[in-house]
């Protein structure tokens, strides 16, 4: 259970103002320039110490990361990316962050580019987000005015420009080399790795891509400490985490906790508790729709951060958590999110183009009850062809929701086509 | 037919452009293309899409694949107000498709279409990042939040009935 004094987010909710001046009092922006002039190797030393994984589904180390960018050899120059292209279904955290503490953000990304070696920075914001990017851009002009961003910011000597770059509508564009692409002014099809954004990124220059929660909490770990931030969590998940609570649940709502929370707790504590009890509990997705679900037997126990779901078969990802109850046609739920996998893929490779079209429509006429127990078993199989075969991992994650459905809902599948 | 900015647009594009280095103005696309829709009334004509390919410097077909891939573009006219309805699973668990059904009775045309007098297009769209605040519907560039299907009807009245419209507002 975090406790108020450990929060890093103080306007999560928007009940404060998000401006420059309700920031410094909240405690932005406060002594930056003597973060900065620690140097690219403490700050990426202490984000690493801190045990800080990144905040956007995957959940790599943050400073391990930082390290592959290579020394500026003052040819090619460095970028830093912020991935603020949201669309996770569950996932509804970057957007608080975005609109009511920006310059948590701002300040993040400044120190991030500098760790980095990076002069620029370009804020890859989802197009749907008008209002949000419309504040971003007030901050970032705000941060600018004060002498925070640009040439010798925060008087630091160091130069950091930021930009806001927005999206058009494309959910595969939150995936890094994807975003590249976009960025570039092509479609977001995405790039094979290797070679990976470090070595070869943006314009072919070495680039970071990060998360927005990633960058955000970066100056409140240096202003209080690698060991703070790693005295918080679990062991391998140190410090807080946004989830957001959606689905069947009474209050829905972001909010920030511990990482290692037991999932029964932050719903009951944060979300009000299940609709109708926690014993109508159906399933729980914990970590955006790319993650398998975890029935309610799992819900008991298990804790939320990147280990402990590992363990049960699904994962932590962006920490949004889409909760189902009794009422819950759950078979038309995941078949849902598999015609969202379909619309999204970009069409680049054939196992996620096609597959994504398959899983679709046999987990449509599953749900009405029209098959074969052995067209389960061929469902199952097309999502394993799927599986490690792509690209990008937008094949495996339309894979992952199916394959947690006959996981732990096969005899509901079976039941639908019996009952015929 | 021809397009070219406005003089209000055509002020913008200099910003625009400075943001990316020298010799990278294709990263301009989006933002050109966003500019020209709005221009045009919510729509990309083949003129316009041929336009910002030419003021980038970029082959005409790039402008195409790029107006056709991204799901904010759109490449036939629609009506004032666009209504988006979030159908994925997080919305569709607090009843998007009650709220999608009560637009179409409303409006008389399917998921798709365009009313005749040019007023609503109605679209299903997927995720929109407010799962918290399900079901939720963006008409135009407004998220209208935790929507009733009661609620939803009276801001399409609202739309209906008043010049630039409260539904365009939070």
């Amino acid at each position: 259970m975090l406790t108020p004094a450990n929060r890093i987010f103080t306007n999560l909710s928007g009940t404060q103002d998000w401006k420059l001046k309700a920031a410094k009092a909240r405690g932005d922006w406060d002594k930056t320039k003597g973060l900065l002039t620690k140097g690219p190797e403490k700050i990426i030393q202490e984000i690493t110490a801190s045990g800080l994984r990144g905040r956007g589904g995957a959940g790599f180390l943050t400073g391990q990361k930082w390290c592959f960018m290579p020394k500026p050899d003052g040819i090619r120059p460095h970028y830093l990316i912020i991935n603020a292209d949201e669309s996770e279904p569950g996932t509804c955290k970057d957007r608080e962050i975005l609109r009511h503490e920006p310059h948590k953000l701002i300040e993040g990304s400044l120190i991030a580019g500098v760790a980095v070696g990076a002069t620029v920075g370009y804020i890859y914001i989802r197009g749907e987000f008008a209002e949000e990017t419309r504040r971003l851009e007030t901050a970032i002009a705000e941060a600018y005015a004060a002498g925070y961003l640009g040439k010798n910011a925060c008087k630091s000597g160091l130069d950091f420009d930021l930009y806001v770059h927005r999206g058009a509508g494309a959910y595969i564009c939150g995936e890094e080399t994807a975003l590249l692409e976009s960025l570039e002014g092509r479609k977001g099809m995405p790039r094979l790795k290797p070679p990976f954004p470090a070595n070869i990124g943006l314009y072919g220059c070495p680039t970071i891509i990060n998360n927005v929660e990633t960058l955000a909490v970066v100056p409140t770990i240096l202003r209080r400490g690698a060991n703070w931030f790693a005295s918080l969590g679990t062991p391998g998940n140190a410090g807080t985490k946004l989830f957001c609570l959606s689905g069947h649940v009474n209050t829905p709502c972001v909010v920030e906790e511990e990482m290692g929370i037991p999932l029964k707790e932050l719903i009951e504590t944060h979300g009000g508790g299940v609709r109708g009890g926690w014993d109508n509990l159906l399933a729980v997705i914990p970590g955006g729709s790319s993650v398998p679900l975890i029935p309610k037997e799992t819900c008991e126990t298990v804790r939320m951060d990147f280990t402990a779901l590992h363990e049960v078969q699904s994962a932590l990802g962006t920490g949004g958590v889409i909760v189902m109850d009794t009422s819950t046609d759950i078979v038309r739920a995941i078949a849902r999110l598999s015609k969202f996998y379909m619309i999204e893929s970009c069409g680049q490779c054939t196992p996620c183009r096609e597959g994504t079209g398959w899983m679709w429509r046999m987990l449509s006429r599953l749900a009405e009850g029209l098959g074969t127990s052995q067209d389960i078993d061929k469902l199952e199989s097309v999502t394993h062809a799927i599986e490690g075969h792509t690209i990008c991992a937008l094949g495996d994650a339309a894979a992952w929701p199916v394959q947690g459905l006959i996981r732990h809902f096969r005899p509901e599948l079976e039941r639908r086509l019996t009952a015929l | 037919m021809t397009f070219t900015f406005t003089p209000e647009n055509e002020a913008q594009i200099p910003e625009i452009l400075k943001r990316y280095p020298e010799g990278r103005q294709a990263s301009a696309i989006l933002a050109l293309l966003t500019l020209a829709q709005e221009q045009c009334g919510g729509w990309l004509p083949p003129e316009a899409i041929q336009y910002v390919t030419e003021r980038l410097g970029v082959p005409e077909i790039q402008g195409f694949e790029v107006a056709s891939f991204y799901t904010m573009f759109n490449l036939i006219p629609i009506g004032k107000y666009h209504v988006q309805v979030c159908g994925t699973t997080p919305c569709m668990l607090r009843g998007s498709e009650g709220i999608k059904q009560a637009c179409e009775r409303y409006l008389g045309i399917q998921c798709g279409e365009t009313t005749p007098d040019g007023m609503f297009t109605l679209s299903e769209v997927e995720c929109l990042g407010a799962c918290t605040a399900a079901p939720v519907v963006q008409i135009n560039e407004t998220y209208h939040e935790t929507l009733t299907e009661e609620g939803m009807v009276e801001m399409l009245k609202e739309c209906s009935g008043v010049a630039g419209g409260k539904c365009l507002e939070k």
